[in-house]
């Protein structure tokens, strides 16, 4: 087998494998709940059988192990469990699966994402690029003060300022971004305007550094030098001998950004009330109803790991040395 | 000059010398760099300077008790309230001097604990090279293939939100990063030959850390300590700002925010009450941006062991 | 064409800057160079004579963070340093090229060899591009690589150094430049293949006329390449003479300094008390065994070297003398008794008895540490010393090097190479060793430094009779330092004995081989030394 494949599954392998670990940890968080939870969750007026039943429910009378095994398979079938919301201390049972609960809120999150991906990735690269390029100037010191400003504010002061000026002092957008799935494309883009915005200038400014860095890294290579001694010109030296090498490192920044803005989503959704995946898990953490909170990490985690394994098989595809071997 | 070998004639020790640079003290050398240091870096060192001062002294400054309660919520900018009142009528300003006190101490109590554990482990990592840190390293690969931010939002469903269990998490979390960096530059430093010097010398693992090895690691992990410092505190008031973070009555920035926010509604009819949430969300960023020009500058004079991140 | 008698370059009066701690510094100050058609000019000079950034400059070129302040830098009756960078890089890699140091850096990692090779011809429009392949197949030939038609297909991780450097000398021609700087081209490389790197490069540039500048720090390779040459010495000419002339009869102090400091040679003794012996023994990193049963013997206060080539083993022998690599058999004997093969298993006395001396004395020091604290460890762990008894100690260790107390306070930074070197020496001699182990510790330094510090080592062994296990790859230091050689080839010993007698034919095979490829100070040596190995291979 190629030696390139031969890489590309051991890093498939290590994901898999990684995947895994973490959904262990992630499920043997409940372990971790205090024993009088049970009351918790029903209400003072429940009754020991009530408390049983629902141990029983949750498996908590089985090993954990087993419990674990019984979870990956529920999950891989599509069934992550029922919400705890919803219970009564009588026994009654009103609660809701969590794949119902969360199936139209990934859309909404994904919309949200990908919008705000498609602004954000071409416009910190060509920043990154030009930055680096032209570095030192009195264009990369702006953008670099900038940009490093941008990234140390939270992305809610951001966001109330968005909505300050172009929601409450001169009415563009709508402040809440509430959405429905009836609702029209425009409607929609029109609802999610200032939330995408305020993450693509978060993501634009850590994104541009990156790059920028990366670049300039390369740029140092004495293979560059060679190449303008040999008479390149600059577009040349950027296109030709630079461009091939830096895939990688591109590569890394985008998979890291957009896995930044898997968790900047969470806060963003709940300044805008819109109704996403992050607002789900926090309301979720706030009245503690852990199936659910369980549900949004395992997501979470697992386009964190995705993203990672893509920017590392980028790398692995683009590197001559593993495409050439000896 | 002094480097009197029997030399061929035409060498000259002194010509050697000469093409150093002139010796300087310690403290001589420190003012020369502050002398030289941009604008941002003296921007970013004067604010943590005011930022440390009104935490320091937040109980004289402070125009009311932390927790005092007023008629009026919601009361607007006035000489008795000069940034007003919050929803249930404490005193915005009064709360700001405190939530500095709190929110930053809670950041820097939790700074420090993730390096003590980060910095600690990945020394003995970085030293050790065996089964350790074999361990570590691989475990630390795990907890990072989850969004911080994620994994403290599911540990705070477990354990109840508490000033506690808030440093605790964060603090676990976030030592994964340090345990990173600080394994990284300390290998750097422990395959160098003066290292092995000590070692065939046959001194003990701890003289060797303490004088070969921590010196030369310290430029770099006191900017990590500075970028880390931010980046708690960010996710600290963010956690604030969720509802899940640190809990009322303890003033703080994140919560302040989440309180007042629907003020901004009202922009339009009076605008100072309209940026009045904004106040706490500005404190935050303004000591963020500040941390970051000094680390920034500090980065760049150190040698840049890293440019961005 | 242009008239036959005007030069092809001339630069007059060239001054260089550089940025550096925050403020601008001259690097080139003044120079003047001449070079006709078909001439090859020998630029000579140590570390930090500004060698690379003059040859940089022919070409008009200033690297980031250094600019021309004043100069002309005419090529072909026109100034390069009046014209745009646009105009000046139609010339670069087509009139002009350049051949880098570390070829392993200097070529794309991403493209393949042949399309780097043929780049410039091609954007210049020289000639077709299916022409140029079939050139530069034709160079790689006359450059003696392997597998000529084929190599081109490859890409530069995929090739050894040494046909890396004649690559990129296939590279500069493939243009048919009218000047060549070839800038350190053989440093990097083994002096084996140097050999046959070097005769490649002269033989191109004869056979198509090519002028050419070679920078170097190393007479004995510039002799065989250069009809003149040039000394440098911090940004300032110190004298030019044609190559003959200029090795038998130097004008100014300073080169004849230069060129007297090969002349050191040690006279051998032998002796029958052998303080150290290493018996039989294998060492492997891993499951790659380096060393396979390797024997040497070490006499008391006297020298043995070790020479050999990178990969040869010879580091990895001092590292089990050490006990930093434990061996995986056989046994290293020290005064007559068995020493432990780890490290924690020797005890205090054992380690102060063997001391170690580092190719790279920048590493060996702790960067944050003063001279006193670096001199004064071992005296506190190893001889309990403190207060006045230890500061006299240090001043006589001072004196032993030849430094004075001023030095006490300095950081390593604030040390030139020679006294950072010395101040290792004496953190050695603190311990009071019988045996120092010395890695290439002369490698990095200036040749006149290198005298130096050879002279104090074997000053040192005169006055308290420390034996010296002395690694190097340089015969020159060899002969200066020893008293007798071990030959170490691919982790084997080819053999031990006195320098006379391992230095006086009849050799082993790869002793010959390393032997006559050492560059001797004679401009005819490369001729005389082809002549004999074409003649032994047509036998």
């Amino acid at each position: 087998m190629h030696p390139v494949l031969v890489t590309i599954v051991k890093r498939l392998l290590l994901g898999v494998v990684t995947l895994f670990v973490v959904s262990a940890i992630i499920f043997s968080s409940i372990s971790l709940l205090p024993g009088d939870f049970g009351e918790a969750v029903l209400g003072q007026a429940a009754t020991e059988d009530t408390v049983a039943a629902f141990r029983k429910e949750l498996g908590l009378d089985k090993p954990a192990p087993a419990r674990y095994l019984d979870w990956v398979k529920s999950v891989a079938k599509g069934d992550l469990g029922t919400s705890f919301s919803g219970r009564s201390a009588s026994g009654q049972d009103r609660s809701r699966s969590v794949a119902e609960m969360i199936a139209p809120r990934l859309k909404n999150t994904l919309f949200l994402a990908s919008v705000t991906a498609l602004i954000a990735v071409p416009l910190a690269l060509f920043l990154g690029l030009t930055a680096a390029l032209y570095r030192n100037s009195w264009y990369d010191r702006s953008v670099n003060v900038t940009t490093l400003t941008t990234i140390s504010m939270p992305e809610f002061f951001v966001a109330y300022v968005l909505i300050l000026i172009f929601a409450s002092l001169w009415k563009v957008f709508p402040s809440l971004a509430t959405v429905d799935i009836d609702m029209a494309m425009g409607e929609r883009l029109n609802r999610i305007a200032l939330p995408a915005i305020t993450l693509t200038l978060v993501i634009v400014a850590h994104m541009m550094r990156m790059t920028r860095a990366a670049i300039i890294n390369l740029l140092a290579s004495p293979y560059i030098e060679m190449a303008r001694l040999k008479g390149a010109s600059r577009s040349e030296v950027i296109l030709k001998h630079a461009l091939p090498n830096a895939w990688a490192p591109i590569a890394t920044v985008i998979a890291f950004n957009l896995a930044y803005l898997v968790v900047g989503v969470v806060v963003v959704e709940v300044v805008f009330v819109y109704p996403g995946i992050g607002q789900l898990m926090v309301d979720s953490v706030s009245s503690r109803d852990i199936p659910v909170v369980q549900a949004c990490a395992l997501i979470f985690a697992g386009t964190y790991i995705l993203l990672n394994l893509i920017a590392d098989v980028i790398g692995i595809v683009t590197n001559p040395r593993l495409l050439h071997p000896r | 000059m002094t480097d009197s070998t029997d030399l061929p004639e035409g060498y000259s020790a002194s010509a050697e010398v000469g093409a150093l640079r002139q010796r300087r003290s310690r403290a001589e050398r420190s003012w020369l760099a502050l002398k030289k240091a941009p604008l941002s870096a003296w921007f970013g060192m004067i604010v943590v300077a005011g930022y440390v001062f009104v935490a320091l002294f937040a109980p004289w400054l402070a125009p009311y008790g932390e927790a005092q309660i007023f008629a009026t919520p919601f009361a607007p900018w006035d000489e008795t309230h000069r940034f007003g009142t919050d929803q249930i009528g404490r005193d915005i300003l009064t709360r700001l001097i405190y939530g500095a006190r709190n929110t930053m101490g809670i950041a820097l109590v939790t700074t420090l604990l993730s390096f003590l554990i980060g910095g600690g482990l990945g020394l003995v990592a970085a030293i050790n090279r065996s089964w350790l840190d074999q361990f570590l390293s691989r475990a630390v690969d795990v907890l990072m293939a989850i969004p911080s931010l994620i994994f403290a939002l599911v540990l705070l469903s477990i354990f109840k939100p508490s000033v506690v269990s808030l440093i605790l998490i964060i603090a676990v979390l976030d030592s994964t990063r340090v345990f990173r960096l600080t394994r990284a530059v300390a290998i750097n430093v422990a395959v160098m030959d003066y290292v092995e010097v000590a070692r065939l010398r046959g001194e003990k693992l701890g003289w060797v850390m303490k004088n070969e090895i921590l010196p030369n690691i310290m430029p770099p992990l006191v900017a990590e300590f500075g970028l880390r410092f931010s980046f708690v505190f960010l996710t600290i008031a963010a956690l604030s700002f969720l509802g899940v973070g640190i809990q009322p009555p303890t003033a703080d920035w994140g919560s302040m925010v989440r309180d007042n926010a629907s003020l901004i509604q009202f922009a339009q009819y009076d605008l100072k009450a309209g940026i009045t949430p904004l106040l706490p969300a500005a404190a935050i960023g303004l000591l963020t941006v500040a941390v970051n020009f000094v680390v920034d500058w500090f980065l760049h004079k150190t040698s840049g062991l890293r440019d961005e991140q | 064409m242009n008239d036959k008698d005007q030069p092809l370059l001339q630069m007059t009066d060239i001054h260089i800057e550089g940025y550096s701690d925050e403020r601008w510094h001259p690097i080139i100050k003044g120079v003047d160079l001449e070079l006709r058609r078909g001439q090859v000019l020998g630029i000579i000079g140590e570390s930090g004579a500004g060698k690379s950034t003059l040859g940089l400059a022919a070409m008009g070129f200033a690297r980031s963070g250094c600019r021309f302040t004043q100069g002309q830098v005419v090529f072909d009756g026109t100034d390069l340093l009046t014209l745009k960078e646009s105009q000046r890089r139609k010339l670069w890699g087509t009139r002009i090229a350049y051949v880098a140091q570390s070829a392993a850096a200097a070529f794309n990692p991403a493209h393949r060899l042949i399309d780097q090779t043929i780049e410039s011809a091609t954007r210049s429009q020289l000639r077709p591009e299916g022409e140029s392949r079939q050139d530069a197949i034709e160079l790689y030939e006359s450059l003696h690589l392997p597998d000529p038609a084929n190599i081109g297909e490859r890409y530069p991780h995929q090739v050894s150094g040494g046909q890396l450097q004649r690559v990129m000398t296939a590279m500069a021609m493939s243009s048919r430049p009218d000047l060549i700087i070839f800038d350190e081209p053989t440093t990097a490389l083994d002096v084996t293949t140097q050999v046959e790197v070097l005769a490649a490069m002269r033989e191109i540039v004869d056979q198509y006329h090519t002028a050419a500048i070679y920078i170097t720090h190393d007479l004995s390779v510039v002799a065989q390449m250069a009809d003149e040459i040039k000394v440098l010495r911090y940004g300032e000419e110190v004298e030019q003479a044609e190559t003959r002339s200029m090795l038998s009869a130097p004008k100014e102090e300073y080169t004849k300094s230069l060129w007297s400091v090969r002349s050191l040679e040690k006279p051998e003794s032998r002796s029958d008390d052998i303080v150290l012996a290493l018996k039989n023994i294998d060492a492997a990193y891993g499951k790659t065994q380096v060393l396979h049963g390797i024997n040497i013997e070490l006499p008391r206060g006297k020298t043995v070297a070790v020479v050999g080539e990178s990969g040869s083993g010879k580091s990895t022998a001092a590292r089990v003398v050490t006990g930093l690599l434990p061996q995986s058999q056989g046994t290293v004997m020290f005064n007559g008794e068995v020493l432990p093969p780890s490290l924690k298993d020797r005890s205090p006395d054992q380690l102060r008895r063997i001391q170690m001396i580092y190719q790279m004395a920048d590493t060996a020091m702790n960067p944050r540490q003063t001279v006193e604290n670096i001199i004064a460890r071992p005296l506190e762990f190893f001889h309990n010393m403190k207060g006045r008894e230890k500061e006299q100690r240090l001043l006589e260790l001072l004196a032993m090097i030849e430094l004075d107390e001023s030095f006490l306070d300095r950081l390593p930074a604030e040390l030139s190479g020679g006294q950072k070197q010395r101040i290792c020496i004496a953190r050695a001699l603190a311990a009071e060793p019988d045996v120092i182990i010395c890695d290439e510790v002369t490698s990095a330094l200036d040749q006149i430094v290198q005298e130096g510090i050879l002279k104090l080592l074997l000053r040192l062994q005169e006055e308290f009779g420390i034996s010296y296990l002395f690694i190097t790859h340089d015969i020159a230091t060899v002969k200066a330092i020893s008293d007798e050689i071990v030959v170490m080839y691919q982790g084997k010993v080819v053999e031990q004995g006195l320098k006379s007698q391992i230095l006086t034919p009849p050799h082993p095979e790869y002793t010959e081989l390393l032997l006559s490829s050492v560059p001797e100070m004679d401009p005819d040596w490369l001729t005389g030394l082809l002549e004999a190995r074409d003649g032994r291979a047509g036998l």
